[in-house]
Formats: structure tokens, C-alpha cells, sequence
């Protein structure tokens, strides 16, 4: 029987419900001491006088570094995306190096001491004097300044797309809607700050580490530190959510593993809910822009789609917010560009739905506007518009966007829908309904991935790979994937991952992890069966002797053959009998060339339900319902969270998420979760997700191409175009606050 | 000072300025409580005080010396989970398992509070928890089961 | 944070004597405000009287109808406390709304009204505030300011007083008693909150080592019809974007008493008493309402963020009127 597929509950459940699980600062070593670290109040300038001598009497204090004392890092730092699989620095920069200032929050001092509150209470006495100079942090100081990037990623994606004639495409066409949206900047947010302990023995460094990717966290630090990369170890058992917070390396894990070689002992960092805003990069306030262009029928013929945001000093970091507004829909003449502003902010990163959740709003409340324009159904316009192929010609690796429009519209209830805007009322509500597509683009950067599978002479196996468990549910799926791989029940599989030591795999980042760690783990499982299938026929003393490999199958660790009907051997007979305590094999997943002749992206249609109460300016959100095409769906359980927690961060996108700078003193002005709203229970409707089945065969040998992101792509443009079907207004901020919500009209009334 | 936690008593050395929290993470190696914020807006560090939730963040140890402290340690009996914690893992209220603990805490005295009536009330009298992974649906699903299973411990 | 001394206090005498021998001293009931500000170093208390232990936790009747608080009494018990519920659902509902149901199991009447503006700037330890730091500035006037009041402010000061209960305990003339070293003291809820004009540090008549000991709540039958409405971006766990607090009364078609009290705009919970003497003798329908809240908010002075404040909290005010009208709680 296959476990894959099935509603399997997360092998990780007892120990998160027991509060078993250990997270990197719930470690304990002998000798433990803390880390705090003080950063900058300014945004730019110089650092030109630390005292610290008060912080250094302070009871239980070890040690206040400043760069004075830091040592110099071995390399400096250069921002590469952490799925390419080598460092991956979060910044092209490295604090305490020198007296410069780049951003506020950025490290200035280190306290170490042998008490949490010894370090911090010590790190308040820190006085650090400064040489501010002007500093820019929002488009609007910075707009002067704009320039066109040449490449996004680290180096790694040209930041301009275009084919065809996007002007004469324009001007061409019947129809034409263009808009701009201001985003405010997101920060992610994870429930667990940022944590790290760093112990050293002798030359040997491990880090129990909050990270999506232990392999990128291993190689930074080792080249930051100029270590070999074999003798740095990263272990990470549980981290509470990423998000994409947590998949780049960022300043404060070296700083740690620095601050526990000059102590001599082990350091645990934890860093503070406020730190958090200024310490694991955020996604940058922008703005975008599109034109549209259509025929009477609705056929598009040109998207112009622009987007200016705000970056570091030292990188050119933008969230790619044009990939999918290229390839969506069939459209000959298309301009993508990415414009930027160096900004005193750290170099801002992923954040869930990296990029294109924002670019698929600017297009998708677009598509919108050109249905009401049309007066075309929107759900029509967009069937209308779909292309079997991407911009080059080539197919899709699997489609299912027009089956997920039309199951979810059929699922939600679209027919019932009366097109004309603001023409429910439910009390002092007024109710809309809207759709969008969703698409996310898959990216085989990554390495080759590999795992190792295990099994024992008692049946029991294991499989292994260094990836992490932030809350995907891969430890469960991994263990579902692994047992059928191998042939062997599910209660006989453990999965173990979060250490360095395991086999490579990339970060788990852009939905990427599910797919390329259960293909590791399908070769791994597989290659050991195979491996023990070619055992069993070459052994005189199986019942399977001389069957061919090709015909043997395993299932409960049981070994039948067609070729001998009734005969069975088993993993356990075949090992005892052979006098194996165990065996063992290494699998490796080669993802597809970059230049694959297949478009690829994963689909989805999101509905959404408001309530708007246009006195007030308030929106809830009363349904939510997405179709998606995810490929094989290794765990419908888990796969449904995954899917549901990204249409409710879509709805946050829409609704309540969003930081503000204060220009002045380059800081934002919401560092808590009191005044950054993310949801509450109150705010979450009830979810629902349906599948379309899709078979595909390119992005790996069981078909996943992940759930991560698509979940989040589209619902913010679903309620955004909600929003209007209700009050027949469009909201052209994020997020859509009240006091953009209310209407001027119908005051005193 | 004497800390009465899950039915045991601790006896730990601690300065007055040291919160409940940090008492039970960094001093007593009881780590199923958790920090999100240290600042009272996260809920992840729920603990029960003489049978009423409270936030260990906003506690100070010292304060709580002398009361009945439980933690999400204290809830299974050996390897009997609590209801609550069973529906969890069924619903899969979770995901990255951070603000479970909480959650968890949080979710039996709703019920026990008779919060637990409507959907809306759970919604409201759940919001004190955040959860980021946004299990919320599954959340209220989890406490709608406990709440109608006859026979629950809650 | 800070080192801090700890005391528990046998009694009220007690706990006055004990944050009167230290003047760095502070009261710890829930801790909800106080350990907060002092672990972001906002509050410099160094020692603090655990009054925990005293009696104070009651609900009790007053001769005229009205009803006692006892400062420790938690929120979260008040707010269920039948009589509360029956006499005054706006308080009931205030308490409801405001955090969530573990700080409402923590915080206590008495510490509720002391609870400090969510102010960024007054929080960050950094920016000028003249809360923190007299004399600094005030980083919120030409900041964001989007939280921030539009009542009651001065040139030194727009912090918003955050407090959802205080708002529907100054609608019905609520006293606190306290006990200091001075002995007793009844300070009418309207005076206890002060304005910032050029002092914004001095928030409270409030003598070193007085304690709040009970909130008294005058017998007031308009208030059973009463109703408490927070505006927020997200539907719980939120400080108000603009609340109020309504009661109203109608004897022959006109408005022959009204309570109205307005939170998440004013540097103090917010008496709308100009919106109250517009609407006597008035027919209740929306147009007097309107005119009421647009009379309440004449004196409004808006920042960058925050203008949106003015029109919102008459919509809120005519909304709350309304629903006090209908017998709408919520």
C-alpha cells in the first residue's frame, strides 16, 4: 500500500503538542552564556565613540565587543540566493568591520554575559555616539535616484524582460487599463526569533541554528571565518517558521559563533521581537505599475509591468515581481522592469511568495478592471487569455490553470454572481465576491540533491538528508516518500534530517524543499531496494532466486515476484540470511538544465468573499477558496495547511501587513506585533482548497511541484477585486486600511 | 524560591528580575513554553497560574512562587496525550509547531471558560495566540472536536 | 532588564509604606504595563511592591445603585461579573475587547488605568519623547502618526491613551479612590487622566506611594442600555483605531439623557461632553447624531496619518449612538 498521498498525520505532532520539540535556543550545553547585541539608532553615518566601561562592570558580564575587538571576517560577504546551494550571505556586507553605519539596527556591539538578563541589561548601558550623515529609506526620498537593475538575485536573473513591440502593442489594442500600487514593506515575522548557540571545540565550531537551509548556514560561516568548511557542523532540529526570514545567512549567526570563540564557552542568541525588524532582511516597500492592453474580445496584446523598490547600499535586491506577468497568459508583446533606489535598509530578501505574489496582484486586479471594462466574466477573460505554452514556445511541464478557474468557480458559487459592483448589502455590510488567477514559477538552480537510505537487519530503516523542519511537514512527507521508495510500512521508516553531517541539500526556499527533498529520498529509498532486490535474486537461498530484478516488487518489506507466483522473501530474512546488520545506499536527484525545454509554473484560482463596511472603512474576509495544480500531492493533510496558511498570508497582504520608515531617523516605525499586524483566529475564515490533478514528469520522479507559495499567490488580489465588486471602489495601497477603505460619500448621511 | 510547576516543586535560586519564562526555559531546562516576543503580544508563552491562563513573559518568577504553575509539560499523562493535544495533531493545527504550546494552553480553557460556544467565540477568544503559520481554521476545527467529544478530559 | 528588588505587601498600609521607603519604587499587580516598560527600559522602577495579596479584588454594590471595583480585580472577572454585565454593558464589553483573554486574566482594574500610551516613540528608548525624556521633543508630530490623537493633544504630545474600559468608566462618571500617605483621596475619573499641554510626563494626580485601592461607579440607569463599539484593522487583539463608548435615552421623541465617551483619539479616555449637551432635547435620529459628533470634533487638530481620525469617529460615534438606540450591543 502506498503511504504517499495519504492523509498521514506529521510524525512531529507528539513532540510539538508536548513541547518536546527543541528549538536552537531551547539547547542546553554546560557553560551556557548569553549574547545581546546593540545595534545602530542611526541609519547612516559613523560610529565614532563607544563607551562601554559601564557594560563591563555590570555584573555577570564576559565580554563587550566592539570592532576593536571583533576579529576581521576571512572573506567578504556576496549575496547569493541560498537554492543555488553554496554561502549564502543574506548581505553583500558584514558589520563591525569598520566605524560605518548602513542601516539602523545594524550590529555596533556585542555584550556577552552568563545571564539572559545580564547581557541585555549590559547591552542598555552600551553609549555609542555617532556622525550621522542623510540617509535615504523610502521611494519618496529616493525617487530622484531611481535606476534601471541589470540583474536581480544576487547576479543570478536579468531584472528586464521583454518581447515584441509593448508600446505598438498598447496603442494597438481596443481596451487598455493602467494602474500603480503603493506596497508597503512586509517582514515576516516568524513566531521564533532568530536563535542561535555556537560552541566551539577546539577548532571545530557547531551551531544549533534557526535556518531553512543548514548547508548554506555551514558554508557562510565557514568562509566568513575562514574555516574549512568540514569543520563547521549546523544541527537543527525544529525551526518556528521562516518564511523566507530564515533563508539567507544573515550578520548575527557569525557574530555568535564569533562572540563564543572569544569567550571561550558556548553563546546562545536569541535576538528580541523588535531586532527582528532590522536583522533578517524584509520585503522592500515598492511600487508597481502595468498597462494592459486588450482586443474587443479580450485577447491581450501587450503588458507593460514596472516595478521601482528600495535596496541596500550593497546589493541590487529586488523580489522579482515580473516572471509571472510574463508567461501568465498568451501575449506578444511584454516589458518587464525592475527599477531600484540604494536606501539605508539592510539588503531586503524572500519573503513568502517571493516577488511574484506582488507582481500577480499588480496583474491580477488589472485583469480585473479589463473584465468590468470588457464586460467579459472575469473568470472568462482569464480562460480566455490562457496559453499552453510559455513565452518560448515551449509547453508546460504540467498545466491545470483553466481546470482550477473552473473548479473553483465551481466549488465558490461564481455563477451566482451578479457582475455589477456594490449590489449586496447584509446589514451594514455591503458583500463582493472576486477572483484571481495564481501562478509561481518553479526554479531548478539548485544542485544535485542527495539522501541515504538505511535499513536494518530488525526491518526498521532510515533515510536521511540535511534539510529542516520549519513547519512544511517534511519530516512527514520525506518519511512517506522513503518507505515507499524502499518498500517498507510506514511505522518501519524514520526520516532524519537538521545536520550539517547529512547528506547535501539546498535550502528549502521558493517551494522548492518538498520537491527536491523527496526526489533525494526517492533515490535514496529506491536505489537501497534495488540494491537489495539484486541481493534477494542472486541469493540461492531465496525463494526469489533467479527472478529478474525487473519483476520483483516490495511492499512491507515483503519481496514478491510475478515471475514466482506465492513466493516471498522479506527484507529481514534476506539480511539475517545473508549476515548483513544492515545496508545502505546514497540517492541523488540531478534537477532539470536551466534551459529545459518546458515552461514551468505551478497554477492555481483564488475566490474570495468580503464584507465591507464602507462607513467604517473595515474588510473581512468571509470565504476563501482555492483550486490549485501542486503536482503529485504527497500528504492532502498537509498540503491543505500549507496551501490555507498561504491564502490567509495573502489575505494579511491584502489587509493588515505592511511597515512604514520613518524617513527622518531611518527607522521603521513598527517594531512589535502589537503595532505590525499579521492575522489573528478572529480574522481567518474558514479555508477551502481543492485539487486539480496534474501529472508531470519533468520537475522530479514523483511529480511534486510544491505548495509553499502558490497558496499566497492571487488571494490578495481575489479580495482586492472582492473589495470593488463590493463598494465599487479600487484600493490602490497595501494594505488596504480602513482609512483608504472608507468611503468619503457616504459620511453624514 | 519555591516554584510549584506541574505538580512538582522547584527550588531555584533566581534574581526578582527574572521572568516566569525565562525561569522555566533557561533555569529549569522546561522548554515548552516559548518566547515569541517578551513583550505580551505573541500568546506563545501561555501557561496556566492557578488554573487561569496567563502570558510567563509578562510574569516574574518571583511573583508566581507560592501559585500553581502548569506548562504544556504538564498535560499528558505519561504517554496519554491530553484530548487537546490528540485533536491538534489530527487536525493538524500546526505547522511550524512554535505557538502550539500556547495555542494549546490557551485552547482548553477556552472551553473550560465556556468560550468555546460558536465559532465566533473561539475565533475571539483564540486571538490571544498568534499563530504565523496561520492554522487558524484547523485551530478552531481541533477545539470544536474536544469541545463535542463526550467524555473529553476538558 | 534592569536589577530589580521585590517586596509583597500584607496590606494596603504595608504596600504604601514599602513603595514610600523607596522612591524608585512601582506597585506590581498584573505586571502587564509595568514589566513591559521596565524590560524595554521605559519605566525606571527598580523596586517593586507586589500588591497582590491585598484584599482589593471585589465587586461590590453601592447605596445608589452603583457599583464598587476593587483595583486587583482581573479584567477578565469584572467583565463577567453579572452585575456589571446587567448595570453596565459598555464596561463589560470594553473589557471584553480590549488584549486578550490571558493579559485580561492578568491586569488588573487599577492597573488598566494606569496602563502607558503604545506610542512607538515613547517605546523605542531612542526618539525624542517628552514622555521619556521632558524637554526632548515629540517625535510623533511630524512622524507616523497614524495611532496617534486628535484630542486633547498639545505641541509637546499626541500620544493616544490606550485604555478600552477607561473610556466606558469616564461615560458614567466613574470616582477612584485611592490611599496614599497623605491617607484618602476620591479623584473623579475625568481628573485622574491629564492632558499633556507642557507637562506630558505627568500623567496621573498621583502621589508617590498612592495606591489605587477601588473605581467607584455611580448608579446610573441610562447606562443599562448602554453600548461599547471598537474600530480596529484587525478583528481582535488590537488597540482601537477609534472606540465608543454610548448610552442613550429617549423620552417623548426627544434625547433626554445621553452618555457618550470616545477611546483611540484622545490623549485621555475621550468625554464627548459637547457631542452630550448638543443632543439633549434633540430628536434621536442620525442627522441630530451627526451634528453631535461633528460639534464634538469641531477641535480637532489632525497630524500627517492621522486625519482620517476626524471624520471615522463621527461615523463611530453615530454608529454607537445608533446601536444604543436600537439595543444593539455590538
Amino acid at each position: 500500500m502506498s503511504a504517499v498521498g495519504t492523509p498521514v498525520t506529521r510524525v512531529d505532532g507528539p513532540a510539538k503538542v508536548t513541547g518536546a520539540a527543541r528549538y536552537s535556543a531551547e539547547i542546553s550545553l554546560p557553560g551556557m552564556t548569553y549574547l545581546a547585541v546593540v545595534g545602530a539608532t542611526v541609519a547612516s553615518g559613523r560610529v565614532t565613540a563607544i563607551e562601554a566601561d559601564a557594560a563591563r562592570a555590570a555584573e555577570g558580564v564576559l565580554a563587550v565587543l566592539t570592532p576593536e575587538e571583533l576579529p576581521k571576517i576571512a572573506a567578504e560577504p556576496h549575496l547569493l540566493p541560498s537554492l543555488v546551494g553554496g554561502p549564502a550571505p543574506g548581505e553583500s556586507f558584514f558589520p563591525m568591520q569598520d566605524d560605518v553605519v548602513q542601516y539602523a539596527g545594524q550590529p555596533v556591539a556585542l555584550v556577552i554575559a552568563e545571564e539572559y538578563e545580564q547581557a541585555h541589561h549590559a547591552a542598555s548601558l552600551v553609549r555609542i555616539s555617532y556622525q550621522p550623515t542623510k540617509s535615504i529609506t523610502t521611494i519618496e526620498e529616493g525617487r530622484e535616484q531611481a535606476y534601471e537593475a541589470q540583474r536581480l538575485f544576487g547576479g543570478l536573473m536579468p531584472a528586464r524582460s521583454e518581447r515584441g513591440d509593448v508600446e505598438a502593442g498598447l496603442a494597438g489594442a481596443d481596451v487598455r487599463v493602467e494602474v500603480a500600487y503603493k506596497m508597503a514593506a512586509n517582514h515576516h515575522n516568524p513566531i521564533e526569533a532568530p536563535s542561535t548557540v555556537a560552541t566551539w571545540d577546539g577548532g571545530n565550531l557547531t551551531l544549533y541554528e534557526s535556518t531553512q537551509g543548514i548547508r548554506a548556514t555551514q558554508q557562510t560561516v565557514a568562509q566568513l571565518l575562514g574555516l574549512p568548511i568540514a569543520r563547521v557542523r549546523v544541527i537543527t532540529r525544529f525551526v518556528g517558521g521562516g518564511f523566507g526570514g530564515k533563508a539567507m545567512v544573515w550578520p548575527n549567526v557569525t557574530l555568535t559563533a564569533m562572540a563564543a570563540r572569544y569567550v571561550g564557552r558556548p553563546v546562545k542568541l536569541m535576538l528580541t521581537r523588535p531586532q527582528m525588524f532590522t536583522s533578517n532582511g524584509h520585503r522592500e516597500e515598492q511600487e508597481q505599475r502595468i498597462a494592459i492592453g486588450a482586443a474587443r474580445d479580450g485577447r491581450l496584446t501587450a503588458i507593460r509591468h514596472e516595478k521601482l523598490s528600495i535596496t541596500s547600499p550593497f546589493d541590487d535586491w529586488a523580489e522579482p515581481a515580473t516572471g509571472v506577468s510574463s508567461q501568465l497568459y498568451g501575449c506578444e508583446n511584454f516589458l518587464g522592469v525592475h527599477r531600484l533606489i540604494k536606501g539605508n535598509t539592510m539588503t531586503p530578501t524572500f519573503t513568502r511568495g517571493p516577488g511574484e505574489s506582488l507582481g500577480v496582484f499588480t496583474l491580477e486586479t488589472a485583469m480585473d478592471e479589463l473584465a468590468y471594462q470588457l464586460a467579459i466574466d472575469p473568470v472568462e477573460l482569464r480562460v480566455r487569455n490562457h496559453t499552453p505554452v510559455d513565452p518560448f514556445g515551449n509547453p508546460w511541464s504540467s498545466d491545470g490553470l483553466v481546470e482550477c478557474l473552473r473548479l473553483g468557480a465551481e466549488r465558490f458559487g461564481w455563477s451566482e454572481r451578479n457582475p455589477a459592483p456594490r449590489t449586496t448589502r447584509d446589514g451594514e455590510w455591503l458583500v463582493g465576491t472576486g477572483v484571481a488567477a495564481a501562478a509561481y514559477p518553479i526554479a531548478f538552480f539548485m544542485p544535485p540533491q542527495r539522501a541515504r537510505a538505511r535499513i536494518f537487519a530488525d526491518g526498521s530503516a532510515i533515510v536521511q538528508t540535511s534539510t529542516q523542519e520549519f513547519g512544511t511537514g517534511v519530516l512527514t512527507m520525506a518519511t512517506q516518500v522513503g518507505a515507499d521508495a524502499l518498500g517498507v510500512a510506514l511505522r518501519e521508516m524514520e526520516f532524519q534530517a537538521g545536520d550539517s553531517d547529512l547528506p547535501n541539500s539546498t535550502a528549502a526556499v521558493g517551494s522548492a524543499g518538498a520537491g527536491m527533498v523527496s526526489s533525494a529520498v526517492h533515490a535514496a529509498g529506491t536505489a537501497l531496494r534495488e540494491q537489495l532486490i539484486a541481493l534477494a535474486v542472486s541469493d540461492e537461498q531465496s525463494p526469489l532466486h533467479g527472478a529478474g530484478p525487473g519483476s520483483v516488487k516490495v511492499a512491507d518489506g515483503h519481496l514478491t515476484s510475478a515471475e514466482r507466483p506465492g513466493a516471498v522473501d522479506t527484507y529481514r530474512e534476506l539480511l539475517s540470511r545473508n549476515h548483513l546488520s544492515d545496508a545502505e545506499a546514497l540517492g541523488m536527484w540531478r534537477p532539470p538544465p536551466l534551459d529545459t525545454p518546458h515552461g514551468l509554473l505551478t497554477f492555481g484560482a483564488q475566490f474570495a468573499e468580503v464584507a465591507v463596511d464602507p462607513e467604517l472603512g473595515l474588510v473581512r474576509v468571509r470565504r476563501l477558496n482555492g483550486a490549485f495544480a501542486p503536482g503529485r500531492v504527497l500528504n492532502p493533510l498537509l498540503a491543505h495547511s500549507q496551501l490555507m496558511g498561504g491564502m490567509l498570508w495573502g489575505m494579511s497582504q491584502a489587509l493588515l501587513e505592511g511597515n512604514h520608515m520613518d524617513p527622518r531617523y531611518g527607522r521603521w516605525a513598527e517594531t512589535n506585533l502589537a503595532e505590525y499586524l499579521v492575522p489573528v483566529n478572529a480574522d481567518a475564515p474558514e479555508v477551502r482548497v481543492d485539487f486539480v490533478d496534474v501529472d508531470d514528469e519533468l520537475v522530479g520522479p514523483l511529480g511534486a511541484k510544491g505548495v509553499g507559495e502558490i497558496g499566497q499567490v492571487g488571494a490578495a488580489a481575489a479580495i482586492a477585486n472582492a473589495v470593488f465588486h463590493a463598494t465599487g471602489r479600487r484600493i490602490r495601497s497595501l494594505p488596504m486600511a480602513p482609512e483608504l477603505v472608507m468611503d468619503p460619500a457616504v459620511g453624514g448621511r | 524560591m519555591p516554584l510549584q510547576i506541574n505538580g512538582r516543586q522547584h527550588v531555584v535560586v533566581l534574581e526578582p528580575r527574572v521572568s516566569l519564562l525565562d525561569a522555566l526555559r533557561e533555569h529549569l531546562d522546561l522548554t515548552g513554553s516559548k518566547k515569541g516576543c517578551d513583550q505580551g503580544t505573541c500568546g506563545s508563552c501561555t501557561v496556566w497560574i492557578d488554573g487561569r491562563r496567563v502570558l510567563a513573559c509578562l510574569t516574574l518568577a518571583v511573583a508566581a512562587s507560592g501559585h500553581e504553575i502548569v506548562t504544556i509539560e504538564g498535560l499528558a499523562d505519561g504517554d496519554q496525550l491530553h484530548p487537546m493535544q490528540r485533536a491538534f495533531i489530527e487536525y493538524d493545527a500546526f505547522q511550524c509547531g512554535y505557538c502550539t504550546s500556547g495555542q494549546i494552553m490557551s485552547a482548553i480553557k477556552v472551553i473550560e471558560e465556556g468560550n468555546a460556544g460558536t465559532d465566533e467565540d473561539i475565533g475571539e477568544f483564540m486571538s490571544g495566540n498568534i499563530c504565523r503559520c496561520a492554522a487558524y481554521p484547523n485551530i478552531r476545527a481541533a477545539i470544536r472536536h474536544v469541545r463535542d467529544e463526550a467524555g473529553g478530559r476538558s | 532588564m534592569r536589577p530589580l528588588t521585590y517586596s509583597r505587601a500584607a496590606d494596603v498600609q504595608d504596600a504604601i509604606a514599602l513603595a514610600t521607603a523607596n522612591p524608585a519604587s512601582a506597585f506590581l499587580a498584573g505586571g502587564t504595563t509595568e514589566v513591559d516598560l521596565i524590560r524595554a527600559g521605559i519605566s525606571r522602577s527598580e523596586h517593586l511592591v507586589d500588591i497582590n495579596e491585598l484584599p482589593l479584588r471585589g465587586v461590590e454594590d453601592l447605596p445608589d445603585g452603583g457599583l464598587h471595583i476593587g483595583a486587583l480585580a482581573r479584567m477578565s472577572d469584572v467583565a463577567r461579573t453579572p452585575r456589571v454585565v446587567e448595570r453596565y454593558p459598555a464596561i463589560s464589553r470594553a473589557l471584553l475587547l480590549g488584549a486578550s483573554e490571558q493579559l485580561r486574566n492578568m491586569a488588573s482594574m487599577g492597573g488598566n488605568l494606569r496602563q502607558r500610551t503604545r506610542c512607538a516613540y515613547l517605546r523605542d528608548g531612542v526618539s525624542p519623547c517628552n514622555k521619556r525624556e521632558p524637554g526632548s521633543g515629540c517625535a510623533a508630530l511630524d512622524g507616523f502618526n497614524r495611532g496617534h490623537a486628535i484630542l486633547g493633544t498639545s505641541e509637546h504630545c499626541i500620544a493616544t491613551h490606550p485604555s478600552d474600559v477607561a473610556v466606558a468608566l469616564v461615560a458614567f462618571d466613574a470616582v477612584i479612590r485611592t490611599v496614599g500617605p497623605e491617607g484618602e483621596r476620591a479623584i473623579p475619573f475625568d481628573d485622574f487622566f491629564l492632558l499633556p499641554g507642557d507637562t506630558p510626563q505627568l500623567e496621573h494626580p498621583i502621589a508617590p506611594g498612592e495606591l489605587i485601592v477601588g473605581i467607584d461607579v455611580p448608579g446610573a440607569p441610562i447606562a443599562r442600555g448602554s453600548v461599547y463599539l471598537k474600530f480596529r484593522d484587525r478583528q481582535s487583539y488590537e488597540f482601537a483605531l477609534v472606540s465608543v463608548a454610548a448610552a442613550i435615552e429617549v423620552d417623548d421623541n426627544v434625547v433626554a439623557g445621553v452618555r457618550i465617551a470616545m477611546g483611540g483619539i484622545g490623549t485621555k479616555p475621550w468625554r464627548a461632553r459637547r457631542a452630550e449637551t448638543a443632543l439633549v432635547g434633540s430628536p434621536p435620529n442620525e442627522t441630530s447624531f451627526r451634528h453631535a459628533a461633528a460639534v464634538e470634533l469641531a477641535e480637532a487638530v489632525v497630524r500627517e496619518h492621522n486625519a482620517f481620525k476626524v471624520e471615522l469617529a463621527q461615523r463611530a460615534m453615530v454608529r454607537g449612538l445608533v446601536h444604543s438606540l436600537n439595543g444593539r450591543q455590538s
